[in-house]
């Protein structure tokens, strides 16, 4: 009982460093998976001028930006990391999208060539994508996303209907969705992922389509593909480095950038792992207290067992004998309330994330560390009884009653 | 040469900033095989004699030659290891290990000298069969009568094959029937070779033993051993007036 009131300290302590950094750890491994990779690690490459994401929809486009071609998409798709390459037109809130005669309010439309499903990770959940065929044949066809799927068609089956882009009718002939769906729970996020999110729906036209409805020579965005979201950041740059190698315009102040989605979010990482660490200090205080805790306790014992001691040493036990002993105690002590800290501090992080509803995800180097942690505090707290009950005078120590 | 040899000891303590000295001009031989009862009143310096003796105490000044060597000159383990080998004590109040089995408590000196776990519980095993309690092995302390704690003591004190067994009043906590059985394990452990040196106050019991000196103000003095009170074969003469300090 005593023993376990002196473990508390320790077990309190370790439980709250284990909560807070499987929270941090939950809350990073989100914002990486989820919003960095979006599950599929496609990193954006675009036409940037004074800063801003260059928009030529009704401005002529101006001299030295060639057309991004087969070849530019093979210099990428040749790098390291890379998956996937595709290019393609966008155009966000278009005013021209009719259907049935109503306007549909802030639709987008992507010309888009054979790779790009592939590449950012969508599939055909309705009708089919498009074929070879329909590029060559330049056919006025289009697919949805199931976004603008439900706001326009409703339960209705969107196959065969058309949607009229600039006045030009296209037939819808499949409907796509994001492989990879995820709700975004930090409120700090949110605003991220609103700027990020097509919820207006999306429109895909194949991009031999694209003259027809809009300007030809509109700069292309890249979509790539990396092998992993950690190297994410790596492939955007070197993207970058060959798309504005293609670059002969006077204007310095276009060139092409990456949505560096990464950096974005480690900088909401550190944001939350910032406000953690304070927590992790005031956990860390307890473990602290637990530590004054474990060598209140051992110093009441060494007290109580004076007389233990005494015959100890008188039966030709060593000064390191004593010491030890004392010292695995502690140790002991400290590391079973490490585990127990460890277990209630599991506990604890489930009902975190179910109550809260914060994401959180067990870090295996934490349990290490806070068990050897734990220990550590166990040798350091309880070498000063330990040395205590090892210089003991026998003669002293047999005559304690 | 004497198993063990003091000479001029003399000892002091520090309290607080009054020196009390106990202890004064102690000159003592005892030799291998002896079986000698040192008497004293309780203040008379006779348990600091022990202690020094068992080599738990150091003395202020003089010199102690334990089995050939000087034990004034030797670290704390090395006093240790002396304790655990060359000595087994006995105390009045048996201080054994109140959570252990007797046959833990007698194995553990043998833990320190290095000795693997199936030796010490085999030797140790064999030693509480020689005091007679085969049977108490796994009792706890508390589950024991006095003079079978008392046993369990010797026990522990002989297993490591101590040369001197050093006895502080063995009997004090115990019956006179328990006393006697105590004493008569001692006389057959001296007769087996082993050298004992007692402490006690009482008379009777001093007359178990082979040669007595008196402690008196921290000063030695020969003395006339009593007779035992329910035997008569004993005789006065076996005392020798030897190295015991003359006032």
């Amino acid at each position: 009982m005593r023993s376990f009131l002196t473990m508390l300290g320790i077990i309190v302590g370790v439980a709250a460093v284990i909560a807070v950094v499987s929270t941090i750890t939950g809350t990073n491994e989100q914002i990486k998976n989820n919003l960095i990779g979006d599950g599929t690690n496609t990193v954006t490459i675009q036409l940037y001028r004074n800063g801003w994401p260059a928009d030529f929809s009704y401005s002529d486009v101006p001299e030295g930006i060639p057309e991004l071609n087969e070849k530019v998409r093979k210099d990428i798709l040749d790098m390291d990391h890379v998956v996937n390459v595709s290019l393609i037109h966008m155009h966000t809130y278009v005013d021209s999208l009719y259907y049935h005669g109503h306007q549909l309010s802030g639709g987008q439309v992507f010309g888009i060539d054979e790779n790009y499903f592939e590449t950012a990770g969508y599939h055909v959940v309705l009708g089919r994508g498009f074929s070879t065929a329909d590029f060559k044949d330049q056919r006025k066809i289009a697919i949805i996303d199931d976004t603008l799927k439900n706001s326009v068609f409703g339960g209705e089956n969107p196959l065969g209907k058309s949607i009229d882009i600039v006045g030009e009718p296209f037939v819808v002939v499949g409907v796509v969705n994001k492989k990879s769906e995820f709700e975004p729970v930090i409120n700090t996020v949110e605003d991220y992922y609103m700027y990020n999110d097509y919820s207006s729906g999306v429109l895909y036209i194949p991009d031999s389509m694209w003259p027809l409805v809009f300007r030809y020579d509109e700069p292309k965005q890249v979509i790539v593909k990396a092998d992993s979201t950690d190297t994410m950041t790596e492939v955007g740059n070197q993207c970058k480095e060959i798309l504005n190698a293609t670059l002969t315009s006077t204007d310095q102040t276009i060139k092409y950038e990456s949505t560096d989605l990464a950096e974005s979010a480690s900088q909401l990482q550190q944001l939350s792992s910032s406000a953690n660490i304070l927590l992790i200090g005031i956990a860390s205080i307890s473990l602290l207290v637990g530590g004054i805790g474990v060598m209140n306790i051992m110093l009441v014992s060494v007290t109580e067992r004076t007389r233990e001691i005494g015959i100890k040493k008188a039966l030709g036990a060593r000064k390191n004998r004593i010491l030890r002993q004392f010292l695995m105690e502690a140790v002991i002590l400290s590391g079973i309330g490490g585990i127990l800290g460890v277990v209630t501090g599991i506990v604890l992080s489930k009902i975190i994330s179910l109550v809260a509803l914060i994401p959180t995800a067990i870090n295996p180097y934490a349990i290490i560390i806070a068990v050897l942690f734990s220990m550590v505090i166990g040798v350091v707290f309880g070498m000063v009884p330990s040395i205590k009950a090892s210089k003991l005078n026998p003669i002293e120590a047999l005559r304690y009653e | 040469m004497a198993l063990l040899s003091l000479r001029n000891i003399y000892k002091e303590y520090d309290n607080e900033e009054i020196k009390v000295p106990v202890l004064f001009d102690i000159d003592l031989d005892v030799e291998e095989g002896e079986y000698l009862v040192i008497m004293g009143h309780s203040g008379s310096g006779k348990s600091t004699l022990m202690n020094i003796i068992g080599c738990l105490d150091e003395a202020t000044s003089g010199e102690y030659i334990l089995d050939g060597e000087d034990v004034s000159k030797k670290s704390d383990n090395e006093l240790a290891d002396i304790r655990n080998k060359t000595i087994g004590f006995v105390f009045q109040t048996f201080n054994l290990l109140p959570k252990e089995t007797a046959q833990v408590n007698v194995a553990l000196p043998l833990l320190y000298a290095g000795v693997p776990k199936q030796e010490r519980m085999e030797r140790a095993k064999e030693a509480l069969e020689k005091m007679g309690l085969g049977d108490r092995m796994d009792f706890l302390p508390n589950q024991l009568s006095g003079g079978q704690k008392q046993r369990v003591a010797i026990a522990r004190a002989i297993v490591t094959n101590p040369k001197i067994l050093l006895a502080d009043e063995p009997t004090g906590a115990l019956d006179t029937a328990s006393g006697m059985q105590i004493m008569d394990l001692f006389s057959k452990l001296n007769e087996e070779g082993i050298t004992i040196i007692m402490i006690t106050h009482e008379p009777d019991i001093a007359a178990y033993g082979k040669r007595m000196v008196v402690i008196q103000d921290g000063r030695l003095k020969s003395a006339e051993k009593p007779k035992k009170i329910e035997q008569t074969k004993e005789t006065l003469d076996e005392t020798e007036p030897t190295e015991d300090n003359q006032e």
